[in-house]
């Protein structure tokens, strides 16, 4: 049951968490500066060869940027979920993690309100990202062709999505024993997601390309989080993909809570004395 | 539902709750035993020593009580409550002092204890006011606004120990508090915490291998290789062993220990 206690230490997580978050300028900025790049290089340069034809959520052809921008918001909740994740590595190696979990708080709601605040930070990024990218749109760079609605309608996709990621990065991190591995782990899974995904190219023409590749992309959540992110810009409810992202959260939230639980988890890390 | 272990908890003497009881605690690493049998209590308003040289299951011990660790077998209870009725919640009368540095270095002493203030669900106002109580105690709320990074090594320690008293525990750990630190500070530290036991009643667990940080009239409990080979007052102990100082009865004892064992 949920107390005064859990709410003010879920409040000092999330204030935490922002603090950090902006004293890490360089966070922000890339954090901005990497899924903004995809989008006015990249898209750029592919528009005039990637127009796709109509296909839901889509009713008109559209041009490649309108195509990119849910890949590019759930890219950034990828990332910031890998960094809410190192910085639980971090936290368990400078010993601040222990502060936590030495708190009377339950194990499950203290990663779940760090999962929490997570999901938080990755929301403001992505709203600022969409409002540059709407900056871009209004000045007529891009055509993204997102209604008002559509920004609101997002929010609860982001909300799950990010934890589906948050997750995912939390159960990774309790796997990790040190801040060093993560880079390499990283590397075997932000890119992976990213690529084997419908985040850059529609599934039917990955399809057409390779039936290997695509049966790959069906098998990653991360498809169901673009695809659900794409269908709320538009205002439209992707169920399928609700179910995939709201099932592989639970499963990766019930392998961290496994793996953080006194008995387990940090079992290996105690300094023997 | 009421805990079984309360009336066990009490103190016979004093009739005191103890602020920590341990029964019958064991743990084993693998196939090592790094913890047999440990049993003890420490009362509120005592200053309890845990003694013991490295490997002797200190720090095995604090992972016990701070629940970092899971215990297997014994029980261990802070404020008559055991962890196995209580989960977490028998962790709201403990502060915890680290042998290593918990702090967020890139935030400022107040954001650091005002993180801490809120994860024990303190209100602001009176959070505040802790936070100026107890770094004006240690002679450090000048520096509130001061980035931890730009804080020698004691003044993090103090820092330390003002967040581990912020939401007034009943009983305070700390693990090797004073390592590396110049001898003045260890002095304040030392003074500070034994301070506290005598006029605000908090139970300390301070563990130690430095033996001038032991008062004679402070509780000693002395580890080896995982059990308790002694449990008194300081006092009691030198006069059970016809010794002069806590260092020549810790060398004697430890000497005793590994000639029976032979």
């Amino acid at each position: 049951m949920i107390d005064g206690l859990m709410i003010r230490a879920l409040y000092g997580i999330l204030y935490r968490e922002f603090l950090r978050f902006f004293q890490q300028r360089a966070r922000f900025l890339s954090a901005l500066v990497r899924p903004l790049i995809w989008l006015l290089v990249f898209s750029a340069g592919w528009r005039q060869t990637q127009g796709l034809a109509p296909y839901a959520p889509y009713e008109t052809y559209i041009p490649y940027e309108v195509y990119m921008i849910p890949g590019l918001c759930a890219m950034i909740q990828l990332f910031n979920g890998m960094q809410s994740s190192l910085s639980m590595i971090y936290d368990r190696e400078m010993g601040s993690m222990r502060v936590l979990l030495t708190t009377p708080l339950p194990r499950w709601f203290i990663l779940v309100s760090r999962l929490f605040a997570g999901v938080a930070v990755s929301l403001l990024q992505v709203y600022a990202f969409l409002a540059i990218a709407f900056f871009f749109t209004y000045f007529e760079f891009l055509e993204l062709d997102i209604a008002a609605i559509g920004y609101i309608t997002v929010l609860p996709a982001l909300i799950l999505c990010g934890f589906m990621l948050g997750a995912l990065g939390m159960a990774l991190s309790a796997t990790v024993k040190q801040l060093e591995n993560f880079a390499g782990v990283m590397n075997f899974v932000i890119f992976p997601m990213f690529f084997i995904s419908s985040a850059l190219f529609p599934l039917w023409r990955i399809k057409d390309l390779s039936y290997t590749f695509y049966q790959f992309c069906t098998y990653n959540p991360f498809t169901y989080a673009v695809e659900l992110i794409r269908f709320a810009l538009h205002g439209q409810f992707y169920a399928e993909g609700a179910l995939v992202v709201a099932v592989t959260s639970a499963i990766a939230l019930g392998l961290a809570i496994y793996a953080y639980d006194p008995s387990r988890g940090l079992k290996a890390k105690g300094k023997r004395g | 539902m009421t805990d079984t272990l309360s009336n066990q908890d009490t103190h016979p003497e004093t009739a005191q709750t103890a602020a920590i009881s341990i029964e019958g605690v064991s743990y084993n690493y693998g196939k090592r035993l790094a913890l047999d049998e440990v049993s003890f209590q420490v009362l509120p308003g005592q200053f309890t020593a845990l003694l013991g040289a490295n490997g002797a299951g200190k720090s095995t011990l604090l992972s016990l009580i701070t629940r970092l660790f899971d215990t297997p077998n014994g029980t261990i209870s802070i404020d008559g409550k055991s962890f196995a009725s209580h989960g977490s919640k028998a962790l709201a009368p403990l502060g915890v002092v680290f042998q290593q540095t918990t702090l967020d270095l890139d935030l400022s002493v107040r954001q650091n204890l005002r993180y801490f203030a809120r994860l024990r669900g303190l209100p602001s106002s009176f959070a505040n006011l802790r936070i100026e109580e107890t770094l004006s105690a240690l002679e450090m709320y000048e520096r509130v606004d001061e980035r931890i990074r730009d804080l020698n090594g004691g003044h993090r320690r103090r820092v330390e120990i003002a967040r581990s008293m912020l939401h007034q525990p009943k009983l305070l750990l700390l693990d090797e508090p004073t390592v590396g630190l110049d001898i003045q500070t260890r002095r304040v530290i030392v003074n500070h915490i034994h301070n506290l036991a005598k006029n605000d009643n908090v139970a300390v667990l301070w563990t130690t291998h430095l033996m001038d940080e032991i008062w004679d009239e402070d509780h000693l409990i002395v580890l080896d290789k995982g059990k308790i080979i002694e449990d008194g007052t300081v006092k009691e102990i030198l006069t059970k062993n016809g010794a002069s100082s806590v260092s020549d009865v810790f060398e004697s004892i430890i000497i005793q220990e590994e000639e029976r064992l032979k």
